[in-house]
């Protein structure tokens, strides 16, 4: 999977604290004391996002693609699977927006409703891999041992493969037509991204779970008696969350793209399912006679894609602590 | 140096073996009816399953068969087609296109990557940084396949700049160009993003302060001391990207009809025929768990701080 | 040499001073204001003196240095007035290339954090024999040469064998002496320290210390110290100029200001070393904490944590005045403070 440190760092400059009074001399501290660490950077976090246009437009775009994959009636009336050859690749009009694709069907329609088919295989690939990840990665760093020599063996082989490779053979071995049901194809892709996919979440946990373990105030805590999971839970997931989310954030376009992908190649969903990859992959024969085919929704899969990905930069904008 | 080289080198022997069981597993070991899906959803002829369970020693246990195929693995025996057509063979009459579309897309990718990241960091702010910006943002969001079929269109099709597609045993340099751009878009945006990071970081460190009151002219300064030090995370970075361009290899190839090892994994799916997508994938598994270990070697040259880790 | 000679605007005019700074101003442009770094600061060095700059984080002193190099980081910053005369030639009034002629050959600097000052992915002979290959056109075999007698005169042990070797090899005294001996490479005539040995131990810091005061008597280079550090000051200066909010509060010679400050600003640093004979009794402290750059305090600077501010201190900023026996203050009650006024309440 690609790497995701690609960055649109805007210049952060020193914020004046609103309010200073004079006679203290201008520096007020920057957590009002008595507030728990946690709280602070996850509230100032959020502070730095609401002002953030990146952010703003890119959330907006998100909410708005969950709506339509959560409530596609609301967008269109038409129904995406009902075709007429009779209108086969005829171009964008009034009636039909976007126009219609070779089997005769409504673009406007199967494009809205297959932004269903990937965002729910991003939300549900990133649940995933963060739940399986994570938990690995926790427990591997924390216990530590024979353990974490074992866990992570296995993370260095499952990293090994590169996700689409990886995909393809999955799915190439496990195969679905048309006849297979909806909901077993769609497990059958998310699983199979996950199972490639969760080394990089488990690599980020494990180093942050290691971090904080001699931490001071983590050693501080067991000698005071707490047990393992109270410290995992007060100390080390705060911790660990900024950068899983800031990962996952961008993951999620990662695996939005790949199951394009694998659709594009007939190996990921299949029909009837309304999915952009395999609307895309049937353009592509027309393409020079009937770009409309490509186009919409190409640039529908783009622009979701976009999205997660600026969201994704100003979240970690938000929460690097270098920048702070 | 030498004795990191040895370590890294024995750390590769467990990945590759666990690597292989692991794919082994998913492929052969997994489910219920192994050849589900070695002939598509259709169910194989009787005369291939049992030659095919006769070679691949279905009926022993797991560990043992998983030995002999390593061990066929070893003598280069990868399976055969439908047809009887050793999967090896395949692999070797196309493996040389594939090669030259990589390596003129890893040049893409790094020369116009790094200048155009380098050029952004030290206009930063400016138009040049704003476009690198903006565009390297619009090509990673396009997934590649759409890239392919946009260029294709435009540039081969209507414009008639490049060739449409590249078949054919020997197909030209020029004809692989456009092939090759579409499967270096994605990897040449993440490269320009990430040397521009890098090297804006860099410009700001203290070293450079140090370089600047030694008198050096400015650039010397970025070209030198700064550069150095912004190629460590590029170049690790492209060691993890490889994967993905293997994977955009299958797709572009397809797109262009090149006949490397995409082109022959890309129609194989279509014809599903699975032992020539579980060999051939497997190969650039392989291949792309070696050039990670180049790539970590490259480190190691390039960062004298973990020579001796 | 006396000690008139050595301060502004008590110069003979057949003598000019090496490295004189005058006037000088440099501000922050931000997005949320500008920051007043430097605010008129004028000071001067001669050959084979040594000058102290003292002041705490945000006084400015670095920025007045990084402004004679010419490598103050712009934007944001920008020098806005002023000059700076290397043997008489006004260096702001340069263009960058020409004023680069002057770096690394004529004024070298040092800074604080040798580990991150110095290129990590290159060996310390390649980065000293830099000064040689570009400066001077010396082959790398000529450099390394030159690289090691450099480094035996820092005094690094087994400079042949470790020429070869990386910074994060060595530890932080041997990597300031590194800086050092590149800095010194070409003999320049002014070599500034930038709280050398600030995050260096007591031990070591004494041992770059001493090193520092021998070369300058081998070469005579003039040497500016800056440094926040009272101790460090009294063995190896001959004169302190005080700073704060980016304006100097006090010039003196290092003997006569310890004895006698004439700046509460200075009264308060001294009074807050802690001392041996006080032992048991409250550490005493400046009240208060630093302006804010981009809202200095009307008036006197100092005024908001001074024990002796009066309504002019408020309304009126002191200038630098001439204070009995060529001393200067800027400070409305300078000569108070002289005559011996204590700092802290009365118990």
């Amino acid at each position: 999977m690609a790497s995701v440190e690609l960055t649109t760092r805007t210049r952060r400059v020193s914020r004046t604290r609103r309010g200073e009074p004079a006679e203290s001399g201008g520096y007020r501290p920057r957590h009002r004391a008595g507030r728990t660490r946690e709280r602070s950077l996850g509230r100032d976090a959020w502070d730095e996002l609401r002002r953030n246009p990146l952010f703003i437009v890119s959330a907006a775009v998100i909410v708005l693609l969950v709506l339509i994959a959560a409530f596609p009636g609301l967008f269109t009336t038409l129904d995406p699977t009902r075709c007429d050859l009779n209108f086969s690749r005829q171009a964008p009009s009034a009636g039909a927006w976007f126009g219609y694709d070779v089997q005769g069907c409504d673009i406007y329609a199967r494009t809205i409703y297959g932004a269903r088919a990937s965002i729910l295989v991003g939300v549900l690939t990133t649940t995933a891999v963060v739940l399986i990840g994570g938990v690995i990665g926790a427990v591997a760093g924390f216990v530590g041992g024979w353990v974490d020599a074992t866990l992570s063996r296995l993370l260095e082989i499952f990293f090994g493969v590169p996700l689409l490779l990886g995909g393809i053979l999955l799915l190439a071995a496990f195969p679905s037509d048309t006849d297979t049901p909806w909901w077993l194809t769609l497990t059958k892709v998310v699983l199979a991204l996950s199972v490639l996919g969760w080394p990089a979440v488990a690599r980020i946990m494990r180093s942050t779970v290691l971090a904080v373990k001699y931490a001071d105030y983590v050693v501080a805590a067991r000698g005071l008696g707490a047990r393992m999971g109270r410290i995992l839970w007060r100390h080390v997931l705060p911790n660990a969350v900024a950068p899983v989310i800031v990962y996952a954030t961008i993951a999620l376009g990662v695996f939005i793209v790949a199951e394009a992908v694998l659709s594009y190649l007939g190996i990921g969903l299949q029909p009837p399912i309304v999915s952009w990859g395999v609307d895309i992959s049937n353009a592509t024969e027309y393409v020079r006679q009937s770009p409309h085919l490509l186009i919409f929704p190409g640039a529908f899969l783009s622009l979701t894609v976009l999205a997660f990905i600026m969201l994704g930069d100003a979240v970690r904008d938000a929460l690097d602590p270098k920048l702070r | 140096m030498g004795r990191y080289v040895a370590r890294r080198l024995l750390q590769m022997i467990p990945v590759v073996l666990g690597t292989t069981f692991v794919i082994y597993t998913m492929v052969w070991a997994l489910p219920a009816n192994p050849f589900q899906g070695k002939c598509g959803t259709r169910p194989c002829p009787e005369r291939y399953v049992a030659a095919m369970t006769e070679k691949y020693n279905l009926n022993d246990n797991l560990l043992v068969q998983y030995g002999k195929y390593l061990g066929s693995l070893v003598q280069g025996d990868f399976g055969t087609t439908f047809s009887g057509v050793p999967v090896l063979d395949e692999l070797v009459r196309t493996y040389p296109v594939t090669v030259r579309l990589a390596f003129l897309a890893i040049v893409i990718q790094v020369v116009i990557g790094m200048a155009a990241g380098v050029l952004a960091a030290l206009r930063r702010g400016g138009f040049a940084d704003s476009l690198v910006l903006v565009s390297t943002l619009a090509v990673i969001s396009i997934p590649v396949f759409v890239i392919g079929h946009l260029m294709q269109l435009t540039l081969g099709i209507n414009w008639g700049i490049f060739p449409v597609t590249a078949r054919g045993a020997d197909p030209s340099w020029y004809s692989l160009v456009m092939p090759a751009m579409v499967l270096a878009s994605t990897s040449l945006a993440y490269v320009a993003r990430l040397m521009r990071a890098t090297l804006v970081e860099n410009l700001r460190a203290d070293y450079v302060r140090t370089a600047t009151a030694k008198g050096l002219p400015r650039a010397r300064v970025v070209g030198v001391h700064t550069v150095r030090n912004s190629l460590i995370p590029v170049i690790t970075f492209l060691g993890v990207d490889f994967g993905a361009l293997l994977g955009g290899a299958i797709v572009t190839e397809g797109i262009f009809g090149i006949g490397g090892v995409g082109g022959l994994i890309f129609r194989s799916i279509n014809l599903q025929e699975g032992a020539v997508v579980t060999g051939a994938v497997t190969v650039l598994v392989l291949i792309f768990l070696l050039v990670n270990l180049l790539v970590d070697l490259l480190y190691a040259a390039l960062d004298p701080r973990i020579r001796y880790g | 040499m006396a000690l008139a000679e050595s301060l502004p605007s008590a110069r003979p005019a057949d003598e000019t001073p090496l490295l004189e700074v005058e006037d000088l101003h440099v501000e922050f442009r931000t997005r949320d204001g500008v920051a007043n770094a430097v605010n008129g600061v004028s000071y001067s060095v001669n050959e084979g003196e040594t000058l102290a700059v003292l002041g705490e984080s945000g006084s400015g002193k670095s920025v007045t240095a990084q402004a004679i190099m010419g490598i103050v980081d712009s934007p944001p910053g920008f020098v806005t007035g002023g000059a700076v005369r290397y043997r008489g030639q006004d260096l702001l009034a340069m263009r960058d290339e020409e004023h680069r002629a002057f770096r690394g050959r004529s004024i070298a600097m040092i800074f604080q954090d040798a580990l991150s000052s110095l290129n990590p992915v290159f060996t310390v002979g390649w980065q000293i024999g830099e000064m040689f290959r570009i400066h001077e056109g010396l082959s790398r075999k000529e450099s390394k040469a030159r690289a090691i007698e450099l480094m035996e005169r820092v005094r690094i042990p087994a400079a042949k064998e470790r020429v070869n070797d990386y910074p994060h090899e060595f530890s932080g005294g041997m990597r300031q002496r590194i800086m050092i001996a590149m800095a010194i490479a070409l003999d320049p005539d002014v070599l500034i320290a930038d709280e050398p040995t600030t995050a260096l131990d007591v031990t070591v810091q004494a041992q770059i210390m001493g090193l520092l005061a021998d070369l300058q008597r081998e070469s005579r280079m003039g040497l500016i110290l800056i440094t926040h550090d009272l101790g460090v000051v009294a063995d190896v200066a001959d004169k302190i100029s005080v700073m704060y909010a980016g304006r100097i509060m006090e010039h003196a010679a290092v003997r006569e200001v310890y004895a006698r400050p004439a700046h509460p600003y200075t009264l308060g640093l001294l009074a807050s070393i802690p001392r041996v004979d006080l032992k048991g009794r409250e550490l005493a402290s400046i009240k208060g904490l630093p302006p804010n750059l981009m809202h200095i305090p009307e008036g006197c600077e100092f005024n908001p944590r001074c024990e002796f501010a009066q309504q002019v201190c408020r309304d009126v900023r002191p200038p630098l005045n001439p204070v009995a026996g060529g001393r200067y203050s800027a400070c409305h009650f300078a000569q108070k403070v002289l005559d011996g006024s204590t700092w802290g309440a009365v118990p």
